[in-house]
Order: structure tokens, then sequence, then C-alpha cells
């Protein structure tokens, strides 16, 4: 009911009663007159008896037949003269069917037992009825004039006082109000701006990341990834083929990296494998954001004297990979760098507990793993409290000497860092499990629309 | 990640106990490899193939085990076992050493010039006196095959070729001939084949194909006889039949040929420690002192606690004379160590990475947003505030997106083009964010109009006078979707942005619109020249200037454009460049 219904005017008050009773239904009423269906065979077989065949013709016939039949008041003689005919087996019956259903009939169905009553029900002679009905009383405003009520409170009352005298229609509390028209955010984007929020708390500083395009130097050379490595494979990258190569490089660190990969140096043995100028040229949309850290850290090292640093991003990245419910050819990666003198194992620990309680999450352990450009490597794995399993969350690691050196960074300082994406936390976030209704032109609007604000840590 | 499958009876047995499914994920997440599957032959055919496929196969428990991609020494049962009984400290970390045969005389493969023009590298190895069970026959084989795959690159870098030594007779030679040249009779053939002939045979093969176009084009192909003329292989495709290995071998002659001499050498290092308590390679030795891994890892252990460690992780070590230092002994196996960190990294395995105290570093830093970023989160707020909700679209699409169905020459976009798409939706990374948000509409035709969506995000244009020959730009776009055009709407959008960024109206210092100069009837068939303004309805386009120079455009979108994505309603579109309000 809407506010002009009268559910709450208290002019009358109505209460709603049931009462429940059993009534016969048409074949139970036919009982009553004539008779069960098994008393009617039983009386309709003479003493000689009587072909089966012409019983079953009869109306009640085969009902009766199997109903008498277990009650053993006739027999069928299979083999007898000119087919099977049935006899009766005793003298007298009793109809009880019939004298429950005259029980009912007369109103007085509570002599019967609740049993016998849902076995007649089941065989659809008796039937139970709710009669619904409404007992009506005087309410407490009871008046026998009628005022109009007014829906709404006007200038006009306002001015004249003349809302002291009106009655206003009571709303009802019940209904939804009217959507307020706005616009919204993307819940990936407001999961970003938390992400970024978190990382200025603690002191990180945001790196530019915006080069989608990026050479293979930068992106894998730069970062001790070998040239043979799989994830330079056309399976994995996309290669571009306009504009095809990158033509400029700072020579001298382009010179350390290719020895640091083919011959080695700066306490490395080295790949020991022909390093080729023209795999770094090649142009790619950018891998992972490690990309843009190297370019960054390599500016920081020719700074006359070394600061230590915080930096982090958010931001697109590219893969070649074969798409799935959770997997996209582009994504956001989540990436944290600190570099200072003596950092340690430790700290990169100690720093991702400070950043994954802010996102609420406590319970944190650590898998040794593998990644070309990072030793030692771990994956950071947090136990799912609804999963009740681990689950993993991010990678991390500390840069290897072998990318930092050649950079001209000094030789004490360490470099931690750490990455996530930014989809998958979001995906568990709003519950949401194929990629494509977040992110990309399927989005569904209704849920942009629903979304609630981004608290990471509730 | 390479996955490798162990029956899990026989692991156990290797391993000297059993463990519950928790118990071995545990131990696994410690040594830095992952449980990934519990799993039976039987259950894997049912999975790929069904259940009638299944019937009869093998229940005995697998277990898939994630190995890291660079530790080629636990893709086997021996292997893992190794590793495992070390780190567990049940076994001692091998040491392997050469024997000579009992002849006195080496083996010898003998590399031709010729190879150099095809695959310029060979090594080659022989296990004495082994003995084959199914099970190490199935491993032998199955490491080969992990290897081909990983580190040989698909054989590209290495081919692996294993041969009974008692069949053939050294010296070999690795040479070079024309196609034609070759005869032989491969594995599993019964007739001779000359290498033209087999290249075609195995055109069809479902496994041999993929290797078919490493030296299918070349004008000679490898090969490798025995002092009788025998062809032991024809690397990388195929071996010959002739020395084919088997249960009863006993002695394997291993060849590695290779574009990659380091790789060959490590996979020839592989095979051989893998299988042999026998090895010609020695030992190399590292020394680094207790003092820079208790630095390195945030912890501090004595030098001989340190000297433990490493030993666990099979790096046999041993503290010298000065009390400081530690000397590390690098099997053959541990091609992954090249530098003192990843001895580090051991030594904090072995320690325990979760046994670390985590601390919190002392670095003081004060933070600085990017200022595009600023004013781009500045700017979402206010454009969701006004009305308009935030899509969020793909960088990469075809070129269709971005020119024809734009009504535009893919030439005249500066686009940058991707070599390797698997599908033409990743052709170009986009010029403009406005077939995004077009897209975003036509999958969202079901919901109440009008539509109105933004974003603020970066497109991509070729740039000479960057490093890499492109660069990204900032843009914020807009749509209006609705019965009527909508014009004033977005054109109220685009006041309302001037405002947010301080700039008034007016000519000069100020903003101002003005009328695209093409007017009705001009087609983008009729004037070719002007595909920039293409896109949008003759006459209901305008430029955007601020201080006085072009930053955009807005307008109500051309009709073309609105069917071709198959939209059905009139549509009007804003799409500036917010990089001059830096």
């Amino acid at each position: 009911m809407d506010e002009a219904g009268c559910g709450g005017c208290q002019v009358i008050s109505a209460e709603q009663r049931s009462s429940k009773h059993w009534e016969l239904t048409g074949e139970g009423c036919e009982i009553a007159e004539q008779g069960s269906h098994e008393a009617r065979v039983f009386s309709s077989i003479p003493d000689e008896g009587m072909p089966q065949g012409q019983l079953m013709k009869l109306a009640f016939g085969k009902v009766g037949f199997s109903k008498a039949m277990s009650n053993k008041w006739i027999r069928l003689d299979k083999g007898h003269e000119g087919g099977p005919r049935v006899f009766r087996t005793v003298e007298n019956i009793e109809d009880s069917v019939r004298d429950k259903l005259l029980v009912v009939q007369k109103g007085q169905s509570s002599q019967l037992e609740e049993k016998e009553k849902s076995e007649l029900k089941k065989r659809k002679l008796l039937s139970e009825v709710t009669v619904k009905s409404y007992w009506i009383t005087k309410g407490s405003l009871f008046s026998t004039t009628i005022t109009k009520q007014e829906t709404e409170l006007t200038p006009e009352m306002i001015a004249s006082g003349s809302w002291k005298e009106k009655k206003f229609k009571p709303y009802n509390f019940e209904a939804m109000g009217v959507a307020p028209d706005c616009g919204h955010l993307h819940p990936l984007m407001k999961v970003r701006t938390q992400f970024r929020q978190i990382f200025l708390e603690m002191g990180f500083t945001e790196m530019p990341t915006n080069n989608f395009i990026e050479s293979s130097f930068w992106n894998f050379d730069s970062l001790f990834q070998p040239q043979q490595h799989p994830a330079r494979d056309q399976h994995d990258t996309f290669f571009l083929s306009d504009p095809a190569q990158a033509h400029e490089f700072p020579l001298d660190y382009l010179e350390r990296v290719r020895k640091v990969h083919s011959e080695g140096g700066f306490g490395s043995q080295g790949y020991k494998y022909d390093w080729k100028i023209e795999e770094a040229q090649k142009n790619i949309l950018r891998t992972h954001t490690t990309a843009v850290s190297a370019r960054m850290l390599y500016k920081l090292a020719q700074k006359e004297k070394f600061t230590p640093v915080k930096y982090f991003s958010i931001d697109r990245v590219f893969r070649n990979e074969t798409l799935d419910a959770t997997h996209l050819a582009e994504f956001h990666q989540i990436e944290g760098v600190v570099a200072d003198y003596g950092l340690t194992l430790g700290d990169l620990m100690g720093i991702l507990h400070q950043f994954f309680t802010k996102l609420g999450i406590t319970k944190l352990r650590f898998k040794p793993a593998y990644n070309p450009y990072t030793e030692p490597s771990m994956e950071v794995f947090s136990y799912h409290e609804g999963l009740k399993k681990w689950v993993e969350v991010g990678n991390s690691g500390v840069f290897r000497p072998e990318m930092l050196l050649p950079m001209g960074l000094p030789e004490g300082v360490t470099v931690i860092a750490w990455g996530l994406s930014l989809e998958r936390p979001t995906m568990i976030k709003y519950g949401i499990n194929n990629i494509r209704e977040l992110v990309g032109h399927k989005v569904n609007l209704q849920m942009v629309y629903d979304s609630p604000v981004c608290r990471l840590d509730a | 990640m390479p996955t490798v499958s162990v029956k899990r009876d026989l692991l156990f047995h290797a391993l000297g106990r059993t463990y519950s499914d928790e118990e071995f994920d545990e131990l696994c997440f410690e040594f830095g490899l992952e449980l990934d599957e519990i799993t039976s032959e039987k259950d894997i055919i049912s999975r790929e193939q069904g259940d009638t496929k299944a019937e009869g196969a093998s229940d005995v428990i697998l277990y898939k085990i994630d190995v890291p991609a660079n530790r080629y020494d636990l893709l086997c049962l021996e292997g893992l076992v190794r590793g495992l009984q070390v780190f567990k400290e049940k076994m001692e970390a091998p040491r392997y050493r050469r024997v000579s045969p009992t002849s006195g005389e080496p083996q010898r493969l003998v590399i031709t010039e010729e190879t150099a023009a095809v695959r310029p590298h060979a090594v080659a190895a022989v296990l004495r006196n082994i003995t084959f069970t199914q099970e190490r026959y199935d491993s032998f084989i199955e490491l080969q095959e992990k290897l081909h795959q990983n580190v040989c690159r698909k054989r590209t870098l290495v081919a692996i070729g294993t041969h009974d030594l008692d069949t053939i007779s050294g010296p070999f030679t690795y040479t070079a001939k024309p196609p034609d040249d070759i005869r032989f009779t491969p594995l599993n053939q019964a007739q001779e084949y000359t290498a033209t002939e087999l290249m075609n045979l195995y055109k069809t093969d479902s496994h041999l194909r993929h290797y078919l176009h490493i030296i299918e084009d070349k004008p000679v192909y490898p090969v490798i006889y025995d002092s009788n003329g025998i062809v032991l292989s024809m690397p990388p495709i195929i071996n010959g039949d002739h020395s084919k290995i088997s249960l009863n071998t006993k002695n394997v002659f291993i060849e590695c040929t290779a574009t990659d001499l380091t790789k060959a050498k490590i996979v020839l290092d592989m095979m051989v420690t893998m299988f042999c308590e026998y090895c010609e390679e020695p030992f190399t030795k590292e020394t680094l002192s207790g003092d820079f891994i208790n630095r390195k890892v945030g912890i501090s252990e004595s030098t001989e606690r340190i000297a433990q460690l490493l030993t666990k992780m099979c790096l046999r070590s041993e503290v010298m004379s000065d009390g400081e230092q530690i000397e590390v002994e690098i099997p053959p196996t541990r091609s992954d160590v090249i530098h003192a960190c990843d001895i580090m990294e051991d030594a904090a395995m072995a320690y325990g990475f979760n046994n670390i105290i985590r601390t919190t570093p002392r670095t003081y830093t004060v933070a600085n947003q990017l200022p595009l970023n600023k004013l781009t989160e500045l700017l979402r707020q206010d454009l969701a505030a006004a009305g308009f909700t935030e899509a969020l679209t793909f960088a990469l699409c075809s070129q269709e997106d971005i020119a024809d169905k734009l009504l535009k020459n893919i030439s005249d976009t500066r686009a940058c083009h991707i070599a390797n798409p698997k599908t033409a939706e990743f052709q170009v990374a986009r010029t403009t964010l406005l077939p995004g948000l077009l897209k975003t509409l036509a999958a969202n035709r079901k919901m109440p109009l009008p539509l109105r969506l933004f974003e603020i995000s970066d497109v991509v244009l070729k740039d000479e006078t960057k490093d890499v020959g492109a660069k990204n730009n900032r843009r914020l776009c807009a749509v209006y979707y609705n019965k009527s055009p909508g014009f004033e709407v977005i054109h109220g959008l685009m006041d309302r942005v001037m405002q947010l960024l301080e700039v008034k109206p007016g000519r000069d210092e100020g903003y101002h619109i003005q009328a695209d100069t093409v007017t009705y009837g001009a087609g983008p068939a009729s004037f070719p020249t002007l595909s920039l303004y293409s896109s949008f309805f003759p006459g209901r386009c305008a430029e955007i200037f601020a201080h006085g120079k072009s930053i955009g455009r807005l307008g109500v979108l051309h009709p073309d454009v609105i069917s071709r994505f198959e939209l059905t309603m009139p549509c009007s579109a804003l799409d500036i460049d917010i990089e001059p309000f830096l």
C-alpha cells in the first residue's frame, strides 16, 4: 500500500481471521449417497458371479474391483469357463468409507481421526477448506464524517498557518525512495584510488607510467632478463610493427647491460650468451610497470648523491596471453619500490606486512619463488577467511645486483619491490567472477551504478 | 612454471616416509614448490576425454608439483627427491665425479664446420652401467621432454638425443649435409627415408611437426654418424631407430646439439647428474662471508650456522680458517647460481622466510603524486558529480574501431600497430577513447536512457621525438546517448570542465568553441582530406580552443558512426586533451 492507503488511518480496524473445515468432494458426495465403489461392486455381483469384463465396464468397476479385492470381499477365478469370473467371498460387508463420509457430511468431522481424514483426502473424497474473514471494529479515530486528508505540506499552509488544522496522510515508510540523478565512478577505479591513497599514506611517490609502449631494453634487458627468456616470446608479449624499434638509449649504460648479460661482471657470471642490440631495440607494449621502475632507478643513479626513495605506480600492462574468465590481454599492475642503503629481506617482509595491513590483511606468509630480476623472490600468500585457505596475493623480491650496479647505483644500496594486480582484489572485493563484467566495454553499467564505496580494510 | 607429475607412493618410497597431503603441501611450500594438484591418470583421462576412455586407466595417485622455472634440477622424481632429502638433512649433498671407461679411452664427438650454417654446437656424455627399471626409464624420457619444453625452448636452443652405446661405435661425427644426402631409418619406422621425405612425413605428426620449422628452410640439415656411418640422429627432429634405448640398455650415449652452447652444457649436466652418480663436471667453488648473508637477509647467525644452512640446500659449505668466510661448492646441477645473491637466497630459504623477523625500514621520504594523475583523480570525481558515469575501456582495439567505424583513414590516426595480435581486437593501441565508450553504450542498450558516460585515460600516438617513437596522451572523453542528440548537454559538460580547470569563456586567454568549417553535405567520401572532422555530423561539430590552442572537439556524431557501432539513437560526444592544463 502506498501513502494514499487506509492501512494506518485508524477510522476502522480490521483483523483477519481464518478457519478450516472439511468438505466432501463431488466424488465424496456420490459415495455418501450411493456407497463406495467397492461396496457397489460387491452388491452388483450376483451369487453365480459375474464375468470380469462385464464388471470392468461399470463406472465404478475399476477402482471398486481392486479395493474389494484388497478387502477380500470378492475373488477372481481366472480359469473359469468362458473367461475370468468374479465371485463374492463373504455374505455381508460393512461400507466404512461411506460411513465416515456421512459423519463428515453431518459436520461431525472431528469424530474422525486425522489419519482417517488424510486417507480419504488422498482418495480425493475429502478436501480441507480454509475460510478467510475480517473482523471489523471501530478504529481509534472512528468518525461518521469524512475529512479530506492533505498529502503534502505547501508554502501556502506555512504562510497561513492552516497546517495546524489539517490532517495529513501518513507516509508509507516501507516504500523505496527515488534514486538520485547522479553519475558513478567505476569500481576498479575506486579501488585504484584506495591503493593510491595507501601508498601516499606510506610516503611513496608516484612514478610516471604514462608510456604504454616500451623498448625491450627497458622492459627486459635492463632488468637482467635474458634475451631467450620465454616471457620475451611472441606468445607472451605484444611486439610493435610501427614504430617497430626504439632508437635512443643511454649508450654507456647499454654497454654495461650487454656486458653483464653476455660476460658477467659486478660479481656475476652473467648468462654467457651473445647479447644482441637488435633484440633490445624491439618495441613492445610493456609487460610490467617494472620497466618504468627501471627507468626511475637509472635516473636516480645518475644523481650526484644517492638519496633514498620510495616509489609506486598503478597502471596498465599488456600480455599476449590466452584469455579466460580471469585473464585479459591488459590489466593494471600495482607496484611498490624502496631503494636505500642496507635494506634486508626482513625489511621487505615488514613493509609488505604494513601495506597489507592497510588492506585489512594481517595473516601473511612467504613462499620462495623464481623471478629473473629479483633474488630472493617471494610469493606473498594471505589467509583467506572465506575460502579457508592460503591464496596468493602478490609477488615480491630484492632486485638483483646485475640489474642495479650497471645502472650506477652505489654498491651498498638495496632495492626491494613488490607487485600485484588491481583486478584480482577488486573482483574479490565486489564478488565478480568474470573479469569482462568488470573491465572493458562489456561492463554491466547497472553493476557500476550499484557498487558501494570502497573501503579495503572494512 | 613447469609442472612435474610424480607417482605419490614412489615419491614417498624414495623419501623414506609417507606424508599426509597437507604435510607434503607444507614441505613443498617451505622448499619453494607448490603441490598443484592431486590426481591420477584415470582422473586426467576422464576429465579430458570422458569417463569411458578412462576405464582401465591407472588410478595410482599422482602429485602434480609446480617447479620454479630456473630449477631444471627438480624436473624429475630423482632430482626432487634429492633436493628434498638434502633439505630435510636426511642425506648429504651429492658429489659428482667423472670416471674413465675401463678401456681407458673416452668417447669422442667430432664437430665439422658445416654445422655452423645450421646448428653449430654439440656436447656429449656417456652414462655407464646404468640399470633401468620401467619407472626410471619413464622418468628419464620425461625429463628429456621437460628439458626440451623449458630450457631448450622447444628444441630451438638445445635438442637431446640418447642412444644405446653398445649398438654403435665411436668416434662420432656431428656434421651437416643437404637433406637429400641424408638417408636412414628413423625411430619407430620400418624403412629408410631421405631427410626431405622425412620432413614431409612428419608434417602431419602431431608432436614432431612443431619442430620442423627449426631447420626446414636451411640448405643443410644437422646429422650425427658413428664410425660405421650409422645415423644416430638428425637433430632437432628425430633419432635413428638403430641406436634407440630400451629397458635393457646398459650404457647411454647422450648428445646435445644446440644454437646456445651454455644451455647445451646445462642440459647435458642435468641429464647426467639426474641419472647417474658419475659426472664429468667438477665443482665450482665460491667464497662469501657470513656477514654478507646476515646483512642481506636481516638475521644474525653464526658463520657455522650459515654454512649448515647452505649445506642443507645442496650447497656443501665450510667455514674457512679465518672464521669469517664460507667456501661454498656449487654442484653442476645448480646452474641457477651465478651471483652471491643466489647463495644468499638459499640461506634465507633454509632459515625459513617465515622465521625472519619482519622489520620496518627507516627510509624517510615525502610522498608526491604525479601531477597528471592528481588532476585526473580530481576531474573524475567532479565528472561523476556532474551526472556522468565512468567507463573503463581497453587500450587495445582493432584498426576498424579507430578508423573505418569513425569514418577516418588509418594513415591519419598516428596509430601504433601491433605486430603479432592473436585476434583483431589487439591490432592497434587506441588513438581516441571514443570507440571504447561507444562499444560500452552498445553493450548496455537495455539500460534506461539517457546514458551519460565518461572516461579519463591514455591514448597512444606515434611521436618521433620520444626514444621509443610513441607517447601516451591523457584524454577526457564523454558521450551522451538519448532520443535527441543533446548537444547542449555535452556542451554544458564542456563548460563545466573549463570551470573546474579555471578557464573562463572568451578568446585568447579563455576558452571558446568554433564551428568546423565543413558544412552540410560533407561526407567522408567527398572530403577525404577532412578525415579529422568526419566522425561528427556535418555542421554539428565544433573545435575547442583554450589559451589560444586547439584542445579537442565536441559535437553530434555522424549517423554512419552511430550505426557502425551498432547504436540506434543520436549521440553527442566531447573529446579533449587534458595535458595542456597541467
